[in-house]
Formats: structure tokens, sequence, C-alpha cells
């Protein structure tokens, strides 16, 4: 065993090693190092994990919204060919997903069903087919309780929740006086519905006990806390539970925290001693996992006749169910995007009895900005400036409530780089005025901004002599690249060719990692493995009989004062060591976030409401980028979710009962290959010496911040009206078009 | 036929150029035949409704859902997965390119997305047309629209799309 290297982020870090070693792996667009296997479909996802003497779990759910269960009766569903048993556990099974981050186990208790489709029993049977079965033919007897649907009732009574993400309210300065005195102001409510994250892989584990607990191949973004969350749902010490889950299938936020059919799976297999495999249905993971809340959200904006922003107000309505703290905390980025001395940004919840409201991608700026950006668009076009120039004559020095400096923040820069880059000067300058045949054309541009975030997060790295390394944690790759940046990063440092270092991902026999959330996953998990190297590079230092900065290490070899040796010439055995980053004060003393801006160009159909996406570009500032490869594709991916936040996407929920309606991938509209044009993405040169020793800020996220809001402002440049309720379907734009 | 059949299995598939026997219950789909009977689990089910792709596979040369057809219509079919397109340590020319292009993130949906344009640069080659082709016949172009196209039935939800165009495009463009 080795000692930990920690470093707690109280003060910036002026110099990376990144900067100053050899290897030349960092930044570079090199293919991902799991590319082969997932290409090949030799990645193995958790639901492929089968063992001797496995049987299939299937969920039994409440058909009904909310009340008590009397009886569950399983005659019928037990007399069925290959049934083992119906269980339940009226205590232990989990009534509502747990949220991102938390040690301890989430709502538990499914004697009461609190929304639609909740989780009460698990058939166990021979074959998958046998258990699904038979799943349909459990009943379930239950006294109806009262619980409520209706969004806008529920506003009238909703609570303000302790702090999250976000402050729950922030006051500053007198915001209705602003209003009064300034020369052009917009004060409109959007809407946003709710949504699922819909990653392609539905949420499944497989469950075995053996002397020393439960092991359970989960498909969860965090397992440094899932674990601890499942334990603790299970009354088991954390020691006793071990998550494994080296390839997901995507999470965008569905799966950091354990859902429904880990404890059932646990319980299940626990009861009959055999390895159970439960896999939700997409139709399950869409009515019992976790959505984006619905808002509303009203937008103040009150500015001089010089475009300065006096006054700035983001008042916020969200849903959860009854007892849950997490808000969606849309005003997160109005906080710090934009100056404005008067300012008013609040978050409230209106209790609903529908599933679980929790974080999808961005949770905050990605709803949050489909309102602040368009309002921004409003306010340009009242005050006769260019959407482009407001921004710019908006952009801080400093955050402006906190009055502390940004960490690195090249806010006009993007805009200026990605209006040339996109031909800004040659736009449709007058609304609903540009037209080819029975197109309406329009363009549009929003901000971006996305807060940057960093978690403890430690890895072990081996060097052997014959100038290999294995990197080791239980940090996650859930389509960002993980395994491609931390052997990037290890690679780098300790002087090794790409392919000589081995990392080994998702399972908590490894020391913790940050997991993959937030957009804290490279910086956090990257930062561990960077101070596990640096301490490696010491002790060869050390062997070398050199100062370690003065050793260069490159492609297996040491060299220092005129001496060039290679790693087994230095190493009597394997050199180990396992870093480990904290945050600490660089998370008060400046603010930190990425920043971008994108454009877009659409057409609107003349006759239909049609609308189709022909152009984009994007380009963002986030610290170093690792990989410009992987780092492109994640800004791919939050653009193209925010298109379809934009367009599309919405849970309709069932006025009489929560329920979700359109709960399959049929009547959700994700989008398509032909929804999506090419994407020019760009970034910025820039380094956070505050962030992180990688001087690297995250990007998961900052894609879909402002993405939407940008597609909003090109229809209303096509058109010449304004739709604040997304998604912008075309039904909501007939009203709008020129008469055939 | 150089195989022999197993006493008691039903069923026979060549899979990959494999000979397979099986005795899947009626109800069992093709996808979870490979996958929980067969242990080819390259073929990924992300909504058992044939809405995702996830699922597709070639057979007989064609590319379908396999969780929208059940096991037992498929005796002595000549069936293709990923499994069978190509291996980490030889891939196929469309594989590459995928890697290439970055055409995926989280790989759930890839396997589903190579054999769909496995099947699908068939088809053009054919001259098969779409939806958006100007011409339903004579030779097919291979527009960017003409691949989007062809492809939606393939979601891709961390939104590889354009660099998945980009792989496939590259791959069309080859000599044959």
């Amino acid at each position: 065993m080795s000692d930990t290297y920690t470093l707690t982020m109280d003060d910036p870090i002026e110099t990376s090693l990144l900067d100053t070693s050899a290897q030349g792996l960092i930044g570079k667009g090199l293919d991902r190092v799991d590319g082969p296997k997932k290409v090949s479909g030799q990645a193995t996802y958790s639901a492929e994990y089968s063992f001797e003497n496995g049987c299939y779990g299937f969920l039994v759910r409440a058909p009904f919204a909310v009340g008590r269960i009397t009886k569950i009766d399983t005659q019928a569903a037990k007399a069925l060919p290959g049934v083992i048993d119906v269980v339940t556990d009226f205590d232990r099974f989990i009534r509502n997903s747990a949220q991102g981050a938390v040690k301890s186990a989430p709502v538990q208790g499914v004697r009461d069903v609190a929304y639609f489709g909740e989780p009460v029993a698990i058939v166990v049977a021979e074959g998958y087919e046998q258990a699904r079965d038979a799943a349909s033919l459990v009943r379930i007897e239950h006294e109806a309780g009262s619980g409520n649907f209706d969004f806008a009732e529920a506003i009238a009574d909703a609570d303000i929740p302790p702090d999250g993400a976000a402050p729950a309210t922030h006051d500053q300065g007198d915001l209705d006086k602003a209003m009064g005195d300034a020369d052009a102001t917009v004060d409109e409510v959007w809407t946003t519905p709710s949504q699922n994250s819909a990653a392609m892989e539905p949420h499944a584990s497989v469950a075995l006990w053996n002397d020393d607990g439960l092991t359970l191949y989960g498909s969860y973004q965090m397992p440094s806390f899932d674990r601890p969350s499942l334990a603790d749902a299970l009354g088991l010490e954390t020691e006793q539970v071990r998550i494994i889950t080296p390839y997901i299938g995507g999470g965008f936020g569905s799966k950091l925290g354990i859902a429904p059919e880990s404890v059932a799976a646990a319980i299940a297999s626990k009861q009959i001693g055999r390895p159970v495999k439960t896999v939700m249905t997409r139709q399950q993971v869409f009515d019992a996992t976790v959505r984006r809340s619905n808002t509303r959200q009203r937008v103040r904006l009150a500015a001089g006749k010089d475009g300065k922003l006096t006054g700035i107000g983001h008042e916020t309505h969200c849903s959860n169910l009854p007892d849950e703290v997490f808000f969606e905390p849309a005003g997160i980025a109005t906080h710090f995007l934009y100056g404005g001395e008067h300012r008013r940004i609040t978050h409230a919840i209106a209790r609903l009895n529908r599933v679980l409201s929790g974080s999808m991608r961005a949770p905050g700026e990605a709803a949050g900005m489909l309102a602040l950006e368009c309002a921004m668009d409003e306010l340009a076009e009242r005050l006769g400036i260019d959407p482009v120039e407001l921004r710019k004559i908006n952009d801080c020095k400093r955050d402006p409530e906190k009055d502390i400096p940004y960490s690195s923040r090249s806010f006009t820069e993007c805009l200026d780089e990605g209006a040339k880059r996109f031909g800004w000067d040659k736009r449709n300058r007058t609304p609903g005025k540009m037209r080819e045949g029975e197109w309406l054309i329009g363009h549009g541009m929003s901000g971006s901004a996305r807060g940057n975030q960093l978690q403890p997060s430690e890895a072990r790295v081996v060097l052997r002599p014959d100038g290999s390394a294995i990197v080791e944690t239980d940090m996650t790759d859930i389509g960002t690249g993980t395994y491609t940046i931390l052997s990037q990063i290890a690679g780098e440092l300790l002087g090794l060719p790409i392919d000589r270092v081995d990392v080994r991902l998702g399972d908590n026999r490894f020391p913790p990692g940050s997991g993959s959330g937030g957009s804290f996953g490279a910086g956090s998990s990257g930062s561990s493995v960077y101070l596990a190297c640096e301490d490696i590079r010491r002790k060869l230092a050390t062997a070398m009989d050199c100062e370690p900065s003065d050793l260069t290490l490159k492609d297996g070899e040491a060299i220092a004062a005129n001496r060039r040796v290679s790693l087994s010439d230095i190493m009597s055995g394997e050199i180990e060591a396992t870093g480990r980053i904290e945050p600490g004060d660089q998370g008060d003393e400046v603010r930190q976030a990425g920043h971008g801006a994108h454009f877009c160009a659409v057409r609107v159909n003349a006759v239909t409401g049609e609308v189709r996406i022909d152009r984009w570009t994007a380009v963002f500032a986030a610290g170093r980028i690792l990989n410009e490869k992987t780092a492109t594709s994640q800004c791919l991916g939050g653009v193209v979710f925010g298109i379809g936040a934009a367009l599309t996407e919405e849970l309709v929920h069932d006025p009489r009962n929560g329920k979700v309606v359109n709960r399959d991938l049929a009547e959700y509209h994700v989008p398509v290959h032909a929804d999506v044009p090419h994407v020019d993405i760009r970034f910025l040169p820039e380094r956070d010496t505050h962030a992180n020793p990688l001087h690297a800020k995250g990007i998961g996220e900052l894609g879909i911040a402002g993405a939407g809001a940008a597609v909003a402002n090109a229809i209303a440049n096509a058109t010449g009206a304004r739709v604040r309720d997304y998604p912008l379907t075309l039904d909501k734009l007939l009203d709008s078009l020129p008469p055939v | 036929m150089a195989w022999e059949r197993k006493v008691g299995k039903a069923m026979h598939f060549t899979i990959n150029g494999k000979n397979y026997d099986a005795d899947p219950d009626i109800r069992t789909s093709l996808l979870d035949l490979l996958r929980e009977h067969l242990n080819l689990t390259g073929s990924k089910k992300g909504c058992d409704h044939g809405q995702c792709g996830a699922c597709t596979v070639l057979v007989n040369g064609r590319r379908i859902n396999s969780c929208l057809t059940l096991a037992v219509m498929h005796q002595d079919d000549e069936i293709t997965t990923i499994e069978g397109i190509g291996t980490p340590d030889n891939l196929a020319p469309l594989q590459a390119a995928f890697v290439k292009h970055d055409g995926f993130q989280c790989g759930y949906c890839t396997p589903g997305q190579i054999c769909s344009a496995t099947g699908m640069l068939n088809e053009a080659k054919q001259g098969w047309p779409s939806h958006v082709s100007e011409r339903l016949e004579g030779d097919v172009e291979l527009t960017d629209d003409e691949i989007r196209e062809r492809m939606s039935g393939n979601l891709c939800r961390c939104s590889a799309y354009p660099n998945i165009v980009d792989a496939i495009r590259e791959v069309a463009e080859e000599p044959a």
C-alpha cells in the first residue's frame, strides 16, 4: 500500500505539469481507447453479465397514482410455469430513485404509493418471458389516496426549498424600482416541460450474494456514492456492497443515484439464493426513474438605452414529489452570466404526484437558459441592439453578486469568434422577412455558461519497470471519454505511449472516484491521476538523483542531467501511488464556469410550421481541452440535447393521475439523424489555474446550456413571433405564420 | 450439412457463419435469443419496441430490428450480428471509421448503428430509394441527407449523429 498524496484546491496551481511534460498526448484529438471494443460489441454493459443458476426479475408496478396497498395477490402469477417467486419488501423497496451524490438511502417504503407506476414488487422466474408475463398477472389492491396533479394549482402552495446547487433565493437591491426606471424592459413568462434523459441503455442490475455481501452489476454513474446508498437501503455496511460498472450506456443524470431495480434485484436475489438480473423496460424507465422537472419561469430585465442591464429577475417554479428537496436550479447561470445591480433569483417547488424530478444534463442551465437567453434576445430587439453586442455590453469582470473574480472567462471572445465563423453579419435582420420558397429563414444565437465544479476523487497508479502503467479508480465512463483522458494524463506524466496505460474503472474495489455528474468527472478524476503520477515522478527523480522539475519522462525513458535511462534501469520493482484531489477555498474565492456562444440557422415551413435546423456554430472556452475529439463530441451531444429541448422533447403527464402518457421512444421525441445538421464546434485556448492542476473545466454540460434558446431565437427571427412555451412544436407556430 | 442437430433442440440458426441450436420460448424475441441464450450480447436492447434501432442485425442480408421478431420465425436463417462484422483486432472498415470519426460516445447504440449502416449501404448499392430521394429509379447518390434519412431509425442519445454520417460517408466513398 502507498500513502495517499492529497491536494486541496485552496490556492491556484500556477504551473501544470501538463505544460512541461514531453510525451505529447494532451489536447490532441486521439481516438477513444475503448473504441475498438465498443464498435465490435465487446464492451460489456450491466445486463450482459450472466451467472450460473441466474434467473430473471421483472418489476411489478402500482397501476394507480396515490394510495395505500392493502393486498398483493400473487396466486395467478405464481401458478405460471417457471415462476420462482413474487418478492416484495414494503419497508426496503425504493419508492423514489436516489438523487445524485447522496450516500444515504433514498425514500424507501412502497406500501404507500406516491406516483403512477411506482415499483412495488418483483417477479422472479427462470426465463425473462415468464417473469414478464407473470408480472402482468399480479393483482394489487389498494385504498385510494388523494394527490396533486395540476402544476398551476400546486404553484399556489409552492415551498422554498433549502439551498441546493444554487441558492434557493437571492435578493439584491430593488428590482421593481429598476424595472420602473429602465429605458427598456422585458417581463415575460416561459414554460418548459418535464423531460427524460432517455439514455439508450435502460437501468439494469444483476445482483448476486456471497459470504462477503452483495455484488451488483449496475448501470450507475457514481459508484462511490451509490455503494453506501445501496448499502444503507439494504441495511448493510458499505464494505458489504460492491458495484461493478465498467461500461454505462449513457446516463445524463438518470443514473446518478440508485434506482428501484437495484434494491428489488438485491432483495429478491437474497431471498431465493440465486443471481437475479433485472432490466427495466423503456416504459419503466420513463415511469419510475427520474425526470427533469417542468418549470415556469418569469424573467425580468431592466436596461438603459446603452443596453447595460440595471436589473435582472429570474423567478422560477418547478415540481417534485412531497418531501423531496431537489429543485431545478433554473436561475443558476443567471447569478453570474450578466451584470446588473438589482437582482432577484428565486426557486420554489410545487408539490406534485409525478415521478421524481432530479438532475438531467445541466440541471439549471438547460432549462433556465431557455428563458434567460430568449429574454436577452427580446431585450436586444426592443433596444435595437445586435443580440451579440447586447451580451458583450453585459459581460462582467467580476461576479455581480459575490464581487469575486472569475477564475477565467472568455465569454466575449466566444461571442466574437462564433459570430465570425457563422457569418452573423449576413443574418436576417428583420424578423419574418427572409423567405425561400415555402420556407421562412431565421438566424438566432445565445450565450452559454455552465458552472465548474470539483469533487473529491481518488485514483491509484502503478508504474511497472517494463514501462507500462495501470490506473484504477471507481470513476466511470458514461460515454464522456474517461478511459481515454485518464490514459492520456497518465501517459503524459509518466512518459508512456497511450497504449502502455491500462485504465480500469467502475469497480468499488478501486479507490473512490468522483463519479460522472455535473461535468466534474474529467477535472476531478483527472486530477487524482495527475497527483498519483506526480508522486511517482518524485520517486523517479530520487532514483535519478535530480529534482522532480528537472526530470523528463518520455517513451519509457527517464532523462535528467544529460542522463537517459530506461525505466527498468532505475526501478527495482513497481512504484505505486494514490492521488486524491479535494475541493478547497478556490470554490469560493473565484467564480468558476465554462462559457460559450451558439449560432444557428433554421427554416420554418410557412404552411405547416415545421422547423428544420440548417446550420450550427458553437464556440466554447472551458480551460484546457484534454482531448479535442472527445471534447467536441461532448459539446455536440449537448447541442443536440438543446435541439430536442427546443423542438420536440416533452413528457406529457395525464392531468388525472400524473402518469407519463408518452412513455416510449416513439412518443417521446429525441432528435434523430435527420434532425441534426453538420455542427461546427470550436474551442478557444484557455487555462484555468483555479479549477484544478489540469487547468481544465467541465464540458459535458456546457454544450446544452443556451442551445435551445438559440433555436427559439432563430424561429422568432424567421416568423416574427415569440412562442415562450417549450417545446416549440409546429402547432404553436401556426398562428404566427403568414396567410397561405 | 456439417453440423448435427442436437437432441431436444428444436431450432437451428446460422449466426456469423457459425451453427447454433436452441430451444427458445415461443415468446423469445430474436434479440433475447442472441443476448440471453447465445451470449451474443453485442446487439443491444434500448426499447424492445422497434423504436431505437440498438438491436439492429442483418437477417439473410437485410437489416431488421431483432426485438421486433420472434426467434421461432428464423429457423435456418443466416444472421449477422456486430460480433460477425469485425473484432477489436480486426475491425471492418465501418467500425474503424466510427472510431476515427468518434461516431459514438457511450457505445450502446453503436452495434445497431454499424449493422444498420452495413445494411443501408447495400440497399443504396441496389438502388433502393428513400423518402428524400429525388427519383425512385436509377443509382442512389448517398448525399448526407440520404444517409441521415436512411439512418434515422437508429437513435443515438449521446448524439454522435454528424460523426456517424462522416464515418458512413467515408466508407461509402471508398472504391468497392
